[in-house]
């Protein structure tokens, strides 16, 4: 019965979807994406991709704010300073200011050092390797030891980037990459890993100076003018105090903070290591020292701050022609740069739905029953390498597996050949997003096939 | 149907048969350095003394990247004296060396690799984790 209803409607119709239609044309017309647009992680980009931020940009205005206005205070009390001592005290002032503020927009908006994540290759490469011979799919978390310098070091498995993570390497999961890590800075709205670092460093060096500047000046401005009017006076006269008092309680932590830092340069650590206390001697008698250190302070510091800085994501390079397709659905609704992330990953979950939809139908309708073990794989490995990569490398991967899978595995019900032709066909058109728009039920879709073949071609070779 | 078989003839002549990851060699450190055990899945395709000489070729351009050097340190010292905005026009030591290693790779694809159905992939492209050799399905499919 519900065959004959599906008859009625045209399938020619539901396989040429209006999506499909438009995309040959668009694809002529639609602007070359960037790889930012694309970016997984939860970044902002700026400039067309020559600015990174974090999503959650934390009190980075705070911080610009409390140094803009300390600063504007201090400039606001100079000319009494200027008079009295010399014409060098702004100039000092100024040139400090500015050294601090491009330092920390320097710190916010420079790639920390993200890695990016593995592709759908490499992620089935790294599970052939560890899942060798275990029948389960989700074996025990993942660790692998590697020697560093003579020393035990281990490595974690990311299961969001899908690799094993370099040493040194977090995930930030405010983020939501993996960073060569030291830290992730509210106030600088940013991870602080190893690109910026030396950035994240001058500023706080810098802060630090001119937060005693500024403290030293007002101190001098209250001490001369109590000379000529006495303490009470010149406190209540000078609104200077207000900034004694920022200037104070800043200093203490700011100071602390820039000798923490020098200590972790000296001895080549990072926030990261230090905290968890990676290389303490909480081993006991073992050798459980930094294996990165050079043992000398002055190269721990050149390395640190001197070494190099590899880019190691790309932004503003260009995406492939057919990485670009899928995207399409999204960049027609002409959203804000960051959002088609959010869209890819949305398509990843209607073609998940999709395959979940036509493995309960093959269920339903009882189909050939060898059919079912063969899209039972298929889900299950569309939704582990779902989440985290794009959706063109899953459908090239998934569809290379079905391919695989249906020439070597033919239904023994029926002739092989003919069988495992039309099952490769089917499999190759279900990650086809023209077929979203079509019935889920198979009856249909072999329908579809047939009639709807012409149209379709197009999207084969792009798999 | 016919044109089916065509159209995916034609992709199969230039599809991937498989992909090889040369991970990284952490021994020395954390500095790139990428191992030089010869796969097994490229014993039929190349030899194992030109393979690793390419290994071994591309670890020493990325160890003369990352050396610390008299270069890197005034580099450094300058672009901390400019509020690091020197960087904005001048070109570091370690891209000069990564733009001549992107150099060599596409050189070896060239002259070596690409004529065994092999492509390299730069590990900058990979975040420095594997260097990816692509193996591309024998040519001789033909009907």
């Amino acid at each position: 019965m519900k065959n004959c209803e599906y008859q009625q409607i045209d399938p020619r119709a539901l396989s040429v979807s209006p999506l499909s239609a438009q995309n040959p044309a668009e694809k002529k017309v639609q602007r070359p994406r960037r790889k930012w647009e694309a970016f997984p992680g939860k970044n902002r980009f700026f400039c067309d991709g020559r600015l990174i931020l974090a999503r959650q940009n934390g009190v980075l205005p705070l911080t610009l704010g409390l140094i803009v206005v300390t600063s504007g205070l201090f400039f606001a009390f100079c000319p009494f300073l200027v008079e009295h001592l010399t014409v060098c005290i702004p100039v000092i002032g100024g040139v400090l200011f500015l050294f601090v503020v491009a330092s920390l927009l320097r710190t916010s908006f420079t790639d920390p050092g993200i890695l990016p994540r593995a592709t759908a290759d490499e992620a089935a490469d790294i599970e052939r390797q560890i899942t060798s011979g275990s029948s389960t799919y989700r074996p025990p978390p993942r660790t692998k030891e590697i020697l560093i310098n003579q020393q035990v070091v281990k490595l974690k498995y990311c299961f969001t980037c899908k690799m094993f993570r370099p040493p040194r390497t977090s995930h930030c999961s405010l983020c939501d990459n993996c960073v060569r890590f030291d830290h992730h800075c509210p106030w600088v709205g940013n991870c602080v890993g190893k690109r910026n670092y030396r950035y994240f460093y001058s500023f706080i060096i810098s802060l630090s100076f001119l937060t005693s500047f500024i403290f030293a000046c007002v101190i001098t401005h209250i001490t001369l003018s109590q000379a000529k009017k006495g303490i009470v006076q010149a406190v209540q006269e000078s609104p200077a105090v207000v900034e004694l008092v920022i200037c104070f309680f800043s200093i203490w932590s700011i100071l602390g903070l820039s000798g923490f830092h020098t200590y972790l340069v000296a001895s080549n650590l990072t926030t990261n290591e230090d905290i968890k206390g990676s290389w303490s001697g909480k081993r006991g008698a073992e050798e459980s020292g930094n294996p990165y250190t050079y043992s000398n302070i002055i190269t721990n510091c050149c390395a640190t701050l001197c070494g190099p800085m590899p880019p190691l994501i790309d932004r503003r390079g260009f995406l492939p022609p057919d990485e670009a397709v899928p995207a399409a659905a999204a960049s027609e609704m002409e959203l804000p740069p960051f959002t088609p992330k959010s869209d890819a990953n949305m398509c990843t979950q209607s073609t998940k739905d999709v395959l979940e939809r036509m493995l309960h139908s093959s269920d339903f309708h009882g189909l050939c029953p060898s059919g079912n073990p063969k899209t039972s794989p298929l889900v299950q490995e569309v939704s582990s390498s779902a989440p985290a990569t794009a959706e063109p490398s899953l459908s090239s991967g998934c569809s290379r597996q079905l391919a695989r899978q249906a020439v070597v595995d033919p239904c023994p019900l029926l002739p092989p050949v003919a069988f495992s032709k039309s099952n490769r066909r089917d499999s190759l058109h279900s990650i086809n997003p023209a077929f979203r728009l079509a019935s889920p039920s198979p009856t249909l879709s072999r329908r579809a096939l047939v009639l709807g073949d012409g149209p379709d071609i197009g999207f084969i070779p792009q798999h | 149907m016919a044109e089916t078989h065509s159209l995916q003839d034609m992709r199969q002549q230039a599809a991937v048969a498989a992909k090889v990851f040369i991970q990284r060699d952490y021994s020395n450190g954390t500095m790139c350095q990428f191992q030089t055990k010869f796969p097994s899945e490229l014993e039929t395709k190349i030899d194992k003394q030109q393979f690793e000489e390419t290994i071994r070729t591309l670890n020493n351009l990325y160890a003369e990247a990352e050396k610390l050097g008299s270069q890197s340190l005034i580099e450094g010292c300058l672009a901390c004296l400019t509020a690091y905005t020197v960087f904005l026009c001048m070109e570091t030591h370690y891209e000069k060396v990564l733009k001549k290693i992107a150099k060599y790779i596409q050189e070896q694809n060239d002259k070596i690799y690409a004529p065994r159905g092999l492509l390299l992939t730069d590990p900058i492209e990979r975040g420095l984790r594997v260097i990816e050799i692509t193996i591309y399905e024998d040519r001789s499919f033909s009907r």
